[in-house]
């Protein structure tokens, strides 16, 4: 069988998934950004060295690791409304699900970072008499957040790929205006070979600017 | 001696696991005295100057500060210390590293600058004036925008010898300042603590340097497994050792003299 490739549909579908590469963007920030606070708040939690609050980070962290982040999606959009009655847009949905999952990645990447910092530089923060908020924001997290972009790096791209499940919550990212292209135009082919190619184009775009960034920072480290 | 001690401690021990690296230690610290504590290693000489700003926390016994014990004491004898409380106690009491431990991520100045920033919350202009009175103090008034990488070792030291007196602390404790130091680069660090020597501060400072020790001190202490074995004035533990255990350990450096 003989396949007649016809790419003009991309061309004419292009507008439709621009706008949903941009709504894809959108969600990987905001989810990007959630996940690195709660991700922040969990390591510390967990490395607090308080059993209250080490255990519900511990639990937190290693349930949304352990489970299925499309669960994560579905749970938050269909389930959790029933809780709180409240009912979530599939962006705000698909974000606090982001958020949450990612975070749990997030806070083990913290927690390696800060781990790695040598005891020396607390003990040198702690004795000038630094409380130990300060110890962390001037002295580990500064040092900690150098060697942790690459693996941060790693998890946030995991997390844009990610976003493409919050087309099953009909939110109109990258791969959901590309199941709308297709049911119009009849070519999946050509439409998500675009989609793959889109993906590509930008995450390894971002790869090449975040290997700069890198040099950049071990450089300033001397 | 009627003052009261600035630093003074009380049976203080210190265990880790199984192991018991201070056995008992009383000690007070006088305004103005220069201590030197000598011993081997495992003496527990570091874990004392380290309890005393409680880098370490004492296992059992006090440490008072100006008359008043440190931590509060539980209905079981235990003494609980508030992190914080800490904090602001070693504010007051400085401390210099074997290993210097400078902020890698910060350069010189920045380094100097640091805790009068963070911790005593002075503006920036008056904590970089100081900062770079306290670098041409060590010698390094031109190297204040140099990353520690940048520096030699005993540059670097002298930065955190600085470093630590950009808090104004009532007493310095100097742990091994130059151990890890090539050896020609241990003068110009020795050099920077004589002067502060000579300004009267009080100091303790864990050492293998004798010949330094016998002139810097007013104090010296020999510690061997946990406990203090010999105390006096140089001339006397250093030239008329009593112990058997310090003969040796004096000994050991005579050795291979010339």
């Amino acid at each position: 069988m003989e396949y007649q490739w016809d790419f003009s549909v991309v061309a004419r579908h292009l507008p439709l998934l621009l706008e949903g590469l941009a709504q894809t963007l959108r969600l990987s920030l905001a989810a990007i950004a959630g996940g690195l606070a709660i991700g922040l708040v969990l390591a510390l939690m967990r490395l607090s060295g308080r059993r209250w609050l080490a255990w519900p980070a511990i639990a937190v962290i290693e349930f949304f690791r352990a489970t299925p982040p499309l669960v994560h999606l579905f749970w938050v959009f269909y389930a959790l409304p029933i809780l709180i009655g409240v009912n979530l847009s599939p962006f705000a949905a698909a974000m606090l699900a982001l958020s949450v999952q990612s975070g749990a990645f997030f806070a083990e990447v913290y927690r390696a970072g800060i781990v790695s910092v040598e005891r020396g530089q607390w003990e040198g923060a702690r004795a000038i008499g630094m409380r130990p908020a300060q110890v962390m924001r001037r002295v580990v997290l500064p040092l900690a957040l150098r060697r942790m972009v690459p693996p941060f790096v790693e998890r946030a791209f995991e997390l844009v790929k990610t976003t493409a499940l919050a087309a099953t919550l009909a939110y109109g990212e990258l791969l959901y205006q590309a199941m709308v292209a297709v049911s119009r135009s009849y070519r999946p082919l050509e439409i998500y070979s675009a989609v793959a190619v889109i993906f590509f184009l930008v995450l390894f775009g971002a790869s090449l600017v975040m290997r700069r960034i890198e040099d950049r920072l071990r450089r300033v480290e001397r | 001696m009627t003052e009261a001690p600035l630093l003074r401690t009380e049976a203080l021990v210190k265990r880790f696991g199984d192991l018991t690296v201070l056995d008992g230690i009383d000690l007070a610290v006088q305004p103005g005295e220069r201590i030197a504590i000598l011993g081997s290693s495992g003496s527990g000489k570091s874990t004392l100057l380290r309890c005393l700003n409680f880098m370490e926390l004492p296992t059992a016994g006090r440490v008072h500060f100006h008359g008043a014990p440190v931590g509060t004491a539980g209905s079981r004898g235990e003494v609980r210390y508030r992190e914080r409380d800490l904090a602001d106690l070693r504010r007051r009491i400085g401390m210099v590293f074997q290993q210097f431990n400078l902020f890698p991520h910060m350069t010189a100045l920045e380094n100097v600058m640091e805790g009068p920033r963070t911790v005593l919350g002075q503006p920036r202009a008056a904590a970089e004036a100081a900062a770079r009175a306290e670098l041409a103090r060590v010698g390094l008034a031109d190297r204040g925008d140099a990353y520690p990488a940048r520096l030699s070792g005993g540059q670097q030291q002298r930065v955190a010898i600085a470093r630590a007196l950009a808090m104004q602390p009532e007493v310095l404790l100097f742990d091994e300042p130059t151990s890890s130091l090539d050896p020609e680069l241990v003068g110009e660090v020795l050099r920077v603590i004589r002067a502060l020597a000579e300004e009267g501060r009080t100091m303790l400072l864990v050492t293998h340097e004798l010949g330094f020790a016998y002139h810097f001190a007013t104090r010296v202490l020999f510690l061997h497994d946990g406990r203090i074995l010999e105390d006096g004035p140089p001339e006397r533990i250093l030239k008329t050792p009593r112990e058997e255990r310090l003969q040796q350990f004096l000994a050991r450096f005579t050795e291979f003299g010339f």
